[in-house]
């Protein structure tokens, strides 16, 4: 699958590359790692009632998440406590803030240890107390105290059109095309949270009024060339931004990423692959109808009312979301595929299967991490509604076949 | 006039959201001018789609209240197609639409709008002993209130501070003349700030045992609620009543007493009227309790107008008299109207700019918001304005809280026309909704228990024109859908934000913040605390109140902007 496997990249390890990468993280921690005994994180995590155990297993859990083989455990704990409070810039572009509510309801670690801790969350427009010219001279000091230091998270897509007027902000109006320039140029690294500033998101659904864009496109044809690292959904699992942080802190240098700019470690499979329900499918178990009751009480695939997994990849059905709380699937919905490029317009209508499909739209861009290829997608649409058609055809004539076995009983 | 000063961005909002105001020589506000700085288009995106497709798309204009744009734009299509859900679709989406109102207004209180009250440089100097003892007056057993604890806050507040990275907290308004409570106060709400980060996570788990995630729930679907084993199972109604209990054990040992503490030093502002603004409210009822059609719906938030703060009369609301204006907006409309229903909306922009310096052409178009209006008349919504129509429709629990509230701090009823009036109203309403929540749970599960399975209507797709009304965390939402060919020809939608933060209408009058600002003294013009506090005690949610963008107006004038 990994085609053009490097030896160098983080992921997947090798277990040749294990030693090489936990000497890498090792020296990379060490250089930020203040000899404390007491880490901040510690006394955080103290007084809410976890204790080292507790963190340990979170550790763990984490390692496990990024991918990592468990001799990494050790070294995501000490990521999580490198005292140099990784300075951080959230930008709100043309978004909800749906991402930013995400990452104030994670869970590991809780959000007031970010804040506090791990992070400093230097400018965030949705939690700070400063606003007007305190907030943009906040933003101004960053920039410059913390260049070529500073993490920059976008949120929103950026819109370009008619000289970029949709988004202006700040007391001099100044454009969202000037702001990101501004801020990406001296960041250290770009995370994209949210399919909108991954891939334009849905600002940049057909007709596009305001010529929405992602981020990295914009910043390329800008020759600003700061690392970008996409983290998809709607909203992005605060998983997911939090695994890549500690990744980010534990070896100082991107992680292995897909075609899109995706994290492989998140996105490296399909929401199909790893469903609940897959043994559902497996068996040619669907829901048919909303109208399904037993159908849907009794958890079977949704596919047939619309469901996405099969050309989605993310990590929710593992991580799931608010602590594990639940995930689409689970709460009976299909998944509508939020993670992937163009989503909006690739994977509507989202009640019908992919088979279904009533827009002329040409099926365009479905990601694949592996960039198959677009006809990749149409042959997985139509193996997939073959087997949902066969089983349907089967499962009729097992119907048919028990009625008839059971006809001379009458 | 002296000097307009400028406050862009408004942080601690959802969205971009830009407010100047005139000042006379002494520091009042004499003029407001609110303006909507940022623009999507969502409702042009829908047009041509399925209309089955349109609540995830919409509940995407806003990724705080996602949930109640998720369930106005469902109940719209159900209209349009005229499918009635069954009792426990409801209730499922009663549990949902709670969960949201409870976990956003604590969110706002504590994480959004605290910070405009309470001083955390100043909690540093206080003392843990003394505080507890303050937390006493106001609870007989307030929350994580000890000396340790509260030592251990400033302890990490200081050092966090002695750092130099503020983080969230730096350059604020600390040591600003309108903050009046003491060290200790400010210790306490400030110890509640860090609480509340906790709390709201397990508020935003209630809404995702039933809606799979949040923000952005997924289990909707026109005809009912996809669900169905989270609400048929034991184990899962048990858990969101556990976490419920929680909210509840918040909210009355910390939130309400943090009211009444405020009240009580900030009765004075109150009272003189500060952040009164417009003196008409509209709720266009919350929380619907049976699955009548929206006109003769019972709620536990009942809809109504009041006129001049007339509370002898609760006027009816018809929906086909609201309409939206764009004199003072980048938008113009054919044929010069000046007023259009959202079922005829259109949204063809006309950028104008700004003036060379940077600030708004006042006198022309100078927002991307409209002016929403029932019948022609310029009205406050969200939970201040539903708790005085509820007074005035004679709602019980509302009154009980409110004649509570005034009695407890020695207040008459005119203190509620205000900034602080709007932020009390918000935390008894969280008191109220959560009080009720286990009402709807016990219907939810004796409804089962019947033996009633049902959470889906089947239906058959049809033409038509569908609406859905609804009272939200910050006010009155409406969406409004016109199917044609089975597909979605025109979508709008009339949100809170667009009520409140409206430019100037064709006559002139003012939106509810540009009137709460007007008549304010400023203590310190370079440090406007005091608009921020007005304008956040209405909790802007300014993405749902930005309209669409036609494709077709290319031809676009705008500024150069001399940065």
């Amino acid at each position: 699958m990994y085609k053009d496997f490097d030896p160098n990249l983080i992921q997947p390890i090798d277990p040749a590359n294990e030693a090489r990468l936990l000497a890498e993280a090792d020296r990379n921690l060490e250089t930020l790692l203040q000899p404390q005994a007491d880490s901040p994180l510690h006394r955080a995590l103290r007084k809410h009632g976890f204790s080292r155990r507790d963190f340990v297993k979170w550790a763990a859990m984490m390692t496990a998440t990024l991918g990592l083989p468990p001799s990494f455990t050790g070294r995501v704990a000490k990521a999580a406590e490198a005292a140099p409070r990784l300075p951080v810039i959230w930008q709100e572009l043309q978004s909800c803030t749906g991402n930013s509510e995400a990452l104030l309801r994670s869970a590991n670690p809780g959000v007031e240890d970010i804040i506090l801790d791990l992070l400093s969350l230097e400018y965030s427009e949705v939690l700070m107390a400063a606003a007007g010219d305190q907030a943009e001279a906040v933003l101004e000091e960053s920039i410059k105290k913390y260049k070529g230091q500073y993490i920059v998270v976008f949120e929103g897509s950026l819109p370009l059109a008619q000289d970029g007027i949709f988004l202006t902000i700040g007391h001099k109006g100044e454009r969202g095309t000037e702001l990101v320039k501004r801020i990406a140029r001296d960041a250290k690294y770009v995370i994209n949270a949210g399919t909108c500033a991954a891939y334009g998101g849905i600002p940049m659904a057909q007709p596009n009024p305001t010529g929405a864009t992602g981020i990295k496109p914009f910043l390329r044809a800008n020759n600003i060339n700061t690392p970008v690292i996409n983290l998809p959904a709607c909203p992005v699992s605060p998983t997911n931004i939090v695994g890549t942080i500690l990744e980010l802190v534990m070896f100082g240098r991107v992680p292995q990423l897909d075609a899109y700019d995706r994290p492989i470690w998140a996105y490296g499979t399909r929401i199909h692959d790893k469903c609940e329900r897959r043994g559902n499918f497996d068996a040619g178990e669907f829901v048919q109808s909303w109208a399904d009751l037993e159908g849907l009480k009794r958890g079977y695939c949704l596919y047939k009312v619309g469901c996405k997994g099969p050309f989605t990849y993310n990590n929710c059905g593992v991580v799931r979301y608010n602590q594990g709380t639940s995930w689409p699937i689970m709460a009976g919905h299909g998944c509508v595929g939020c993670a992937e490029p163009n989503f909006w317009d690739t994977m509507t209508p989202f009640y019908e299967p992919v088979a279904n499909r009533v827009y002329a739209q040409p099926m365009v861009s479905d990601a694949t991490a592996d960039r198959v290829g677009v006809w990749a997608l149409g042959a997985a649409a139509v193996g997939i509604t073959a087997h949902a058609v066969a089983t349907m055809v089967r499962s009729a004539l097992e119907n048919r076949k028990s009625e008839s076995m059971q006809k001379p009983k009458e | 006039m002296a000097a307009r000063i400028v406050v862009d961005p408004i942080t601690r909002i959802e969205g971009h959201l830009r407010i100047e105001a005139a000042l006379d020589e002494r520091g009042t506000i004499t003029q407001a001018y609110s303006s909507g700085t940022a623009f999507r288009g969502i409702e042009l995106i829908m047009k041509g789609r399925d209309p089955r497709d349109l609540a995830t798309f919409t509940q995407r204009i806003c990724g705080v209240c996602t949930y109640q744009h998720y369930e106005r734009s469902t109940e719209a299509v159900e209209r349009a197609y005229g499918v009635r859900i069954p009792p426990n679709a409801r209730l499922v989406r009663n549990l949902l639409w709670s969960a949201q109102v409870i976990h956003d207004h604590v969110v706002h209180f504590y994480h959004l709008h605290g910070v405009d009250w309470f001083d955390i440089a100043s909690a540093l100097s206080a003392s843990p002993a003394k505080a507890v003892q303050i937390a006493k007056q106001y609870h007989a057993n307030p929350y994580n209130a000890s000396e340790s604890h509260y030592a251990l806050v400033i302890q990490r507040l200081s050092k966090f501070v002695q750092s130099g990275q503020l983080g969230p907290f730096a350059g604020a308004y600390w040591g600003h003349p309108a903050y009046k409570l003491s060290p200790e106060e400010n210790l306490i709400m400030a110890s509640h700030y860090l609480d509340a980060l906790a709390v709201q996570r397990v508020m935003s788990q209630m809404e995702a045992i039933f809606g799979a995630k949040t923000p952005h729930p997924q289990s909707l679907i026109v005809g009912g609620v996809t669900s169905v084993r989270d609400a048929l199972s034991a184990e899962r109604i048990g858990q969101y009543l556990f976490m419920l209990k929680q909210a509840q054990d918040f909210i009355d040992r910390a939130y309400l007493p943090d009211l009444v503490m405020m009240g009580t030093r900030y009765k004075d502002e109150a009272l003189r009227g500060d952040g009164a603004g417009l003196k008409n409210y509209m709720s266009v009822g919350g929380l619907p309790l049976d699955e009548e059609e929206w006109e003769n719906r019972r709620f536990l938030f009942p809809k109504g107008l009041i006129l001049n703060r007339d509370l002898s009369k609760v006027l009816p609301i018809d929906p086909m008299k609201i309409t939206e204006e764009i004199a003072h907006s980048w938008y113009t409309y054919e044929g010069d109207q000046v007023a259009l229903h959202p079922f005829e909306g259109q949204t063809n922009p006309q950028y104008t700019g700004l003036e060379a310096d940077g600030k708004l052409k006042v006198e022309g178009k100078y927002s991307w918001l409209k002016s929403p209006r029932y019948d022609g008349i310029a009205v406050e919504v969200g939970p201040l304005a539903r708790f005085i129509v509820g007074y005035a429709a004679g709602s019980e629990p509302i009154k009980k809280l409110m004649d509570g509230y005034t009695a407890r701090i020695g207040v008459p009823f005119k203190f509620w026309y205000s900034t602080l009036g709007r932020t009390v109203a918000r935390g008894l309403e969280t008191k109220l909704l959560a009080d009720f929540v286990p009402t709807l749970v016990n219907d939810l599960v004796t409804n089962v228990s019947k033996g009633d399975e049902r959470f889906f209507t089947p239906y058959l797709p049809k033409d038509g024109d569908g609406f859905s009304l609804s009272e939200v965390p910050r006010g009155s939402l409406s969406h409004w859908v016109r199917i044609r060919n089975g597909r979605i020809e025109n979508f709008q939608a009339v949100v809170p934000s667009t009520w409140n933060a409206s430019p100037k209408d064709s006559k002139g009058q003012v939106g509810a913040y540009e009137a709460a600002l007007t008549g304010q003294k400023l203590a310190d013009p370079k440090k406007p605390l005091e608009i921020l506090r007005t304008i956040h005690s209405f909790d802007p949610c300014l993405a749902c109140a930005v309209h669409l963008l036609d494709p077709k107006g290319q031809e676009i004038a705008h500024l150069k902007i001399t940065v």
